[in-house]
Parts: structure tokens; sequence; C-alpha cells
């Protein structure tokens, strides 16, 4: 007992909490300068396939992506609310914010189940034969379709697995209302896929 | 406990989440509307707002110490270099 005080009492005294925020955000701009590579080839295409980008386009579904948004938006939001909770002491109403985003995530990623699904159905998938007969542009659409939005629910689904251990950590009061970094650079983690969904979702959805 | 008072409460969190729910319906009600060339870039400008108010409140950059916006500027800058010089290499090759 005496001894687990101990270790708290040093750990309290080592802590950077700024340090370990800068260095959250260091990561998150490496995170930016790998998406910022697959925008600026997207550019690029888009600038030498505009028509066809256009029409492949047209088999996105805007309903789905403005759903998508929305549910990103707001797991956005519970993240902070998780924030705000903790620096109120209050760990139960963190938790149930932190429930909150993992289930808008889970919606997310079922919707994504769905959309992926639809379009396979339709051989439109990277190396079907119904897409590779084509025009070139709109192969590298879904192309860039499929990369882009599937590495960016590879960022949803490691941000599950973080803030499902963060949750966890909570309960176990090892992140407490003094001892909150983590919850944050988490949440960081989470605001930065909703950032990158941000410009994902007008450039994919939205070119009529 | 002067650190305490400059994080914003749950008021401003739903205000800004409600001012990017407003954005997304402008933004998908102006991809409707045909504007040509300018199509492009509202939507990337709305994008770009919707992005400065998760930047700013959401991820509490405008509440941090200098350093961090520092990085932003840095990292933004990078990237904005980045597609510049791309373009001005594809453009006029």
């Amino acid at each position: 007992m005496n001894n687990s005080h101990d270790v708290a009492l040093n750990s309290h005294v080592h802590r950077d909490d700024v340090g370990a925020k800068m260095g959250m955000w260091l990561f998150l701009f490496t995170e930016v300068l790998l998406f910022g590579g697959m925008f600026l080839v997207y550019a690029v295409y888009r600038f030498q396939n505009q028509e066809q980008f256009k029409l492949a386009a047209l088999e996105l579904h805007t309903g789905i992506g403005t759903l998508n948004t929305i549910i990103l938006l707001t797991s956005s939001l519970t993240v902070a609310l998780s924030i705000a909770a903790i620096q109120n002491k209050n760990k139960f109403l963190s938790i149930v914010y932190l429930n909150a985003t993992l289930l808008l995530a889970l919606f997310f990623m079922v919707n994504k189940y769905f959309e992926w699904s639809t379009k396979f159905a339709h051989g439109i998938y990277p190396g079907a034969k119904e897409l590779l007969e084509k025009p070139n542009g709109q192969i590298l659409f879904y192309g860039l379709y499929y990369v882009m939005t599937g590495l960016h629910g590879l960022h949803v689904l490691i941000g599950m697995i973080i803030l499902y251990i963060i949750k966890r950590q909570i309960k176990k009061d090892i992140i407490t209302s003094d001892n909150y970094v983590r919850l944050e650079n988490s949440g960081l983690y989470w605001h930065l896929v909703d950032l990158i969904w941000i410009f994902l979702f007008p450039l994919f959805y939205l070119i009529q | 406990m002067e650190h305490s008072k400059k994080h914003p409460g749950y008021n401003t969190y739903i205000l800004v989440w409600l001012a990017l729910l407003m954005f997304t319906s402008i933004t998908v009600t102006i991809a409707g509307i045909d504007l040509g060339k300018y199509t492009l870039l509202i939507a990337m400008f709305i994008a770009a707002i919707k992005s400065a108010l998760v930047i700013n409140i959401f991820m509490h950059i405008k509440f941090e110490e200098k350093i961090f916006k520092v990085f932003l500027l840095l990292s933004g800058m990078t990237l904005l270099i980045i597609f510049v010089l791309t373009f001005s290499d594809f453009l006029f090759r």
C-alpha cells in the first residue's frame, strides 16, 4: 500500500503532460503527411481526369457519405465531452461519453461495410473485370477511393481499440481527473480521423 | 488552478458541433447546385472552416501554448509547399 503510494507520487513528479501532448502532435503531423501524399495524388489525377472523376463519383451514395459525416462529427463531440467530464471529476459521465463514441464509431464501420459490399456486388473493386473495362479515369477514382477511405477506416478501427483501452483505464482509476493526458491524446487521434474525413467526404461524395 | 479556467465547457463543444452540422448541410446543399469551376473551391473552403473549428476547439489548439501553434503552422506550410511545387511542375511541364 505504502509502496504503491510512493510510485504514484513519483510518477506525479516525473510527469510532463505538455511534452506528452507535443509528442502526440508530432505523431499527428506524420499522419497528416501520410494522407497529404494521397491527397496530392488525388489532386493531380482529378485534374487530369475531371470528366471521368465526375462520372465515377455518381456511383457513390451521397446519403451514406453524409450520414457517416454526421456520425463522425458527433463522435468527435462525445470524445471532447468525455474529456470535459473527467476535468469536472465526473468519472461516470466520462465513461458514458466514451461508450457513445465507440458506438458511433461502430455505426460508421457498419455503414462502410454495407457501402463497400454494395460496390463489390456491382463489380466495383480493385482488379474487378467490370471496373477494368471502364475508362482509365474511373479506375483511378475507385483505386483512390478504396485506398483513402480504406486507410481512413483502418484509423477508425485503431481509434476504437485505443478508446476502448482508455475506457478500461478510466474504470480502473489509472486515468483520473488529475491525470488524464492519455485520454486527451487519444482524443486528439480521434479528432484527426474526423479531420481527414472532413476532406474525404466532399472530394469523393460531392463531385457533381 | 488557473489552467482549468481555460478549458471550454460542455456548451462550447455543443455549439461547435452544431456549427459543424450546419456547415455539413451547407456543403451538401451547395454540391447539388451547378457552380462550374467554383464547386470544388467552395467545398474546400467549407472543409477548411470545419477543420479550423475542430482544430481550435475540439483539439484545444486555441488554448494551448504557442509552440503548438508553431508546430501546426510548420506542418501546414510543409503540406502547402509540397502541393504548390508539385502543381507548378505538373502544370508547366
